[in-house]
């Protein structure tokens, strides 16, 4: 057992660099899949055939075809066609894409579960589309997505595990090389799953202040007892109050 | 290799059978893993509407500990753990446990939604316990849970490519074989994108109309 610990004191210092590759590529794909889910969310509820369609069928490739193909596919075929990039670009892209698309689902359905009387009084105040869906629309459906996508992130950072076999020196590797060093596999892998899942549990916690943030702008707050704040929120997919296609169909006004 | 341009057909045609191969462990994975996590899902759902603390506070931690942290180190893992067993094996029972944390969540949410009603109907006609569940509560909970079990069951789907990191020969293991041995990767990893897609796409639409009826 101490051998077991001076091998991962020996490997502490690498640990840092492993986790800051992790949280780039999850920080990184967030931020990526998030604007992903913007625009195709928003693409997928227009009225017009030219955007719908072309929205709908990218949000269905990207979450038909698997994560790993698609990461891959990235990694090995794009530069075929001369796009070559380096292997973390490679990560935040495939990781962006693919759960900016699963994104898309949770944005389209959030804004959907937005009372259609808010569109029509903020017509009726004359806003602009702009600003109707900045400070009347998205405020209320932010507040309803956040928990879905809690869960989406806590995906993304378990995808980004995956990274390994592209060469990058992540969280996985480190813990790789940890039980190349002391060959004892269970206390390894102990340590590496904790340390992802202390990472988990402090985006879970961010992710939970924000959506006592979002819910107190809209004059919702509830002061989250303690037992409430370090909760971890169940992953429930049913959540998802509109996720049939029919109700997209009420369209921008 | 690719002389003729691009994309070569006949190294299309040259792997499809390898992919369709792939294409039945996969599906057998996902089959075995979901029944796995089914029954097991129920099971922890159940364990945790126990009275006493000491059973679901150690248990929700292990359920939030599986589920936060990623399939594929859990994946290496348990296979590292374990030499002896075949991948296969592995992968089925890792991937059943993973989802059986996830499905869990799915049986709560439904048992929660049985009105109140039936409890105290059960109640009042005498109802054993074991009786109220079986009779009673189970038959509505779970027709409430069958979409979220589609959706996670296509979910595990495309997750199974993760068994490659066990050398488990799936559909992905195939196509990325056979990528580095001839350098052409282009054609199997696109033709495993679009059989996923094939066989994903219309398994969620039917999923979705079942949601919409049982709605």
């Amino acid at each position: 057992m101490s051998a077991d610990i001076q091998s991962l004191i020996n490997r502490l210092p690498s640990l840092g660099d492993a986790v800051l590759v992790t949280l780039q590529l999850t920080l990184g794909g967030a931020v990526l899949a998030m604007i992903v889910a913007l625009v195709l969310g928003f693409g997928s509820r227009t009225q017009s055939l030219w955007v719908r369609g072309p929205s709908r069928v990218i949000v269905e490739f990207f979450r038909g075809t698997s994560l790993v193909v698609q990461l891959f596919w990235v990694f090995y075929v794009l530069p075929v066609f001369g796009f070559k990039m380096e292997a973390l670009a490679v990560g935040i892209v495939a990781l962006g894409l693919n759960y900016g698309a699963y994104g898309s689902e949770v944005v389209r359905g959030s804004i959907a579960s937005v009372p259609r009387g808010q569109w029509e009084a903020s017509i009726a105040l004359n806003m602009s589309w702009f600003h109707r869906v900045r400070r009347v629309i998205f405020p209320q459906a932010w507040a309803l997505m956040i928990p879905m996508l809690t869960n989406l992130l806590i995906q993304l950072l378990k995808g980004s595990a995956l990274a390994y076999y592209i060469t990058l020196h992540d969280l996985n590797f480190w813990t790789v090389q940890l039980r190349r060093a002391n060959s004892d596999t269970i206390f390894s892998y102990t340590v590496g799953l904790l340390v992802y899942f202390v990472i988990a549990y402090l985006l879970t916690w961010g992710m939970n202040w924000l959506e006592e943030r979002a819910k107190r702008r809209l004059g919702r707050g509830t002061r989250p007892t303690l037992a409430e704040m370090f909760r971890t929120k169940p992953m429930v997919t049913s959540e998802l109050p509109a996720t049939t296609p029919s109700t997209a169909k009420g369209g921008l006004v | 290799m690719n002389d003729s341009g691009i994309w070569s057909w006949e190294t299309a045609w040259d792997v499809l059978p390898d992919l369709l191969n792939g294409l039945q462990i996969t599906v057998l994975a996902t089959v075995v893993g979901m029944v796995i996590a089914s029954i097991l899902g129920l099971v922890i759902a159940l364990a945790m509407r126990a009275r006493s603390r000491w059973i679901t506070m150690p248990l929700r931690f292990v359920s939030d500990f599986i589920r936060m942290t990623p399939l594929l180190v859990q994946l290496v893992f348990v296979n590292l753990l374990f030499v002896q067993v075949p991948s296969l094996a592995i992968g089925c029972i890792v991937l059943g446990i993973h989802y059986a944390t996830y499905m869990s969540e799915v049986y709560r949410a439904g048992i929660e939604s049985v009105p109140k009603g039936q409890w105290e109907a059960a109640t009042a006609l005498n109802m054993a316990p074991g009786r109220t569940w079986r009779a009673v509560i189970l038959p509505q909970a779970i027709r409430n849970t069958l979409p979220g079990l589609g959706n996670y069951a296509i979910s595990m789907f495309k997750e199974t490519p993760f068994l490659f990191a066990i050398s488990v020969v799936e559909m992905f293991s195939e196509a990325q074989s056979y990528g580095a041995n001839t350098f052409s990767y282009i054609e199997p990893l696109t033709m495993v994108g679009l059989l996923f897609l094939i066989v994903s796409y219309p398994t969620s639409l039917l999923v979705r109309r079942m949601e919409i009826r049982l709605a």
